[in-house]
């Protein structure tokens, strides 16, 4: 089902640190980090582990099927964005 | 080399940025740091308290969940409503620390710098974002919001934020955090339609794809985007942009396509439009207007320059949303260029042990995380000095700050009294069914803890 990062993401970066399989982009190091919206989970790596959900300091990060109505579009668009912003 | 639990540094502004060079510091495995938070209001949190909008309490989270535990850790003691350059000078603090870390954020802003931009009714979108968040220095500025049109200039994340606060509809707003006066005033407020006029074209806009469709989601709401040279939904010529800006625009196109409503309200987007000349007599009456065609300069980046196509808009009022820059601090050199305090990877030019970060150090760009990364760089260098033995050594102890501060008849505020200021907003918003009741004067917050030492027993 995999997690998805949602629009109230800060791109503080905590899940980056702990998600054991560095599935979450952009990372602070990354060129795109600097002026991007919101940080990303990539649905095809995430192993569903939940460790990003707890440190995320504004509990910005749902699983997929838990999304609040505002926000079940994200699911897609974190998908999109490691589709779509790599390719 | 100094032995453990013996350097002191100084962070002066107690946003996210000095925050995150705290947390940076107190992290470090090898080295104790003791930090004194510096902050000019009694109120800590920066633009998290004072500029992201009260229907954004998702974003706040981050005070309890984070920013709290930083400045409550026992190494660290903060000195609330002490001005930098004010009450303190710059080269007292370098003495008195091993090293200082300025991460003053950017409190000023870049003017349209066109005629009649003086007239009353004429704002920075600053001192309108300040002003509903219970900012001190913007809460006794009266904004008259009887006139049926706004015109927002400008086209990023705050051009959309006071445009979705102005036509937020009361109910959305009543539970929030927002500045008692600012709900009185917009439950007043006569404006029916804001146009934002951004410079540049529908690919160009520096605005995020949720502060976007987040005005398209706003009930009672019309959103109307001048559709002039948008590409149509089936062109490919969105290959060159990001994904992002991708996403952006098919909003845009969709927004376009979507049959007003009649609502009463309305917001438009206009883009390849600037403002030339702010018209009235004694106040704002009209906003003249130039339309734009977009040139490659010569370095090959897109510019909008004016056509001969002007055109007037009545409105009564101007907000102009096109850039925050930082502050000359007195005693720190300036880039007057880019805005920021002069500064080479975080190392404040020509001022040994002087560091800065944030939007102080890289202008108004990113959002509260990238701070994060932005002070870890600034810490990395004050490091390497460190270890390179570059750091004149503090010479006073907390205590002694403490001392200084107190023969000086600052009215400091510490954690503890901040607490309490936090608890009686708190409370009292809960009484309301808000989520706070800010205290918006410095005099109102100095007399609160007045009242609490009062009734302290004598020798706490
Ligand atoms: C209107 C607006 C809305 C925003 N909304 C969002 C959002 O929804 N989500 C998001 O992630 N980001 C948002 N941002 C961006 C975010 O607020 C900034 O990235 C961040 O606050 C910058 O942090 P900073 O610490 O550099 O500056 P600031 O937050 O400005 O902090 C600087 C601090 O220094 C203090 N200070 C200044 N001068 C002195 C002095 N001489 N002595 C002592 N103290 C001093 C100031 O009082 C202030 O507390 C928004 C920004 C604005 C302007
Ligand atoms: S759930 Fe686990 S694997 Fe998936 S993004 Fe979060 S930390 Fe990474
Ligand atoms: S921890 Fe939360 S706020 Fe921080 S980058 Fe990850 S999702 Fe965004």
């Amino acid at each position: 089902m995999a997690y998805v990062i949602t629009a109230a993401c800060v791109a503080d970066s905590s899940c980056v640190d702990i998600c054991p399989v560095d599935c979450i982009g952009p990372r602070p190091d990354d060129p795109a980090y600097d002026d991007t919206e919101q940080l990303y989970i990539d649905p095809a790596a995430c192993i569903d582990c939940a460790a990003c959900v707890d440190v995320c300091p504004v509990l910005a990060i749902y699983e997929a099927g838990a999304l609040p109505l505002k926000w079940q579009h994200y699911a897609a668009i974190n998908r999109q964005y490691f589709r779509e912003s790599e390719s | 080399m100094k032995a453990a639990a013996e350097w002191r540094v100084a962070v002066v502004g107690a946003g996210p940025a000095g925050l995150y060079a705290t947390r940076h510091l107190l992290d470090q495995p090898e080295l104790n740091f003791e930090v004194d938070v510096f902050e000019r209001l009694p109120t800590p949190w920066g633009l998290v308290r004072a500029g992201v909008a009260p229907d954004r309490p998702e974003k706040k989270r981050i005070i309890e969940r984070q920013f709290n535990l930083t400045l409550g850790d026992s190494r660290v003691q903060y000195f609330g409503n002490v001005e930098v350059g004010r009450d303190v000078r710059v080269a007292e603090l370098q003495a008195w620390y091993d090293a200082v870390i300025y991460a003053v954020g950017a409190s000023s802003d870049v003017r349209m710098g066109i005629p009649g931009e003086e007239l009353p009714g004429c704002w920075a979108a600053r001192q309108f974002v300040g002003w509903y968040n219970g900012h001190p220095d913007y809460s006794q500025l009266q904004f008259d919001l009887s006139c049926r049109r706004a015109v927002v200039v400008g086209n990023g994340n705050v051009a959309l934020d006071v445009a979705r606060i102005l036509m937020q509809p009361l109910a959305a707003l009543q539970s929030t955090d927002i500045a008692e006066h600012a709900l009185v005033t917009l439950a007043a407020s006569r404006i029916e339609e804001v146009v934002i006029l951004g410079r540049r074209g529908h690919f160009q806009g520096a605005f995020h794809n949720p502060e976007l469709e987040a005005l398209a989601e706003l009930p009672g709401v019309d959103v109307l985007v001048d559709a002039d040279e948008l590409p149509a939904a089936n062109e490919v010529v969105m290959d060159g942009a990001d994904w992002a800006t991708r996403r952006k625009v098919r909003t845009l196109q969709q927004l376009a396509a979507r049959p007003a409503s009649g609502a009463r309200k309305r917001i438009v987007l206009r883009f390849l439009t600037s403002p030339v000349e702010v018209l009235g007599a004694d106040k704002v009456e009209q906003l003249l207007v130039v339309r734009n065609h977009l040139q490659h300069d010569a370095r090959g980046r897109l510019q909008a320059r004016p056509t001969e196509e002007e055109s007037i808009l009545d409105t009564g009022l101007v907000l102009r949303a096109i850039g925050y820059r930082s502050y000359p601090l007195s005693g720190l050199p300036f880039d007057e260029r880019r805005g920021v305090i002069a500064n080479l990877d975080g190392r404040v030019t020509e001022i040994p042990g002087a560091y800065v970060t944030g939007w102080s150090r890289r202008g108004s760009r990113g959002i509260i995380g990238n701070n994060k990364k932005c002070a870890r760089d600034t810490v990395a260098s004050l490091l390497a000095d460190l270890q390179a033995g570059k750091l004149a050594c503090a010479t006073l102890t907390g205590k002694e700050v403490v001392n200084q501060l107190n023969n000086r008849a600052i009215d400091w505020v510490s954690y503890s009294d901040w607490l309490y200021l936090d608890r009686l907003e708190c409370e009292a918003g809960c009484a309301q069914q808000r989520a706070r009741a800010k205290l918006t004067s410095i005099e109102q917050m100095l007399s609160r803890l007045e009242e609490r030492k009062a009734q302290l027993p004598k020798d706490y």
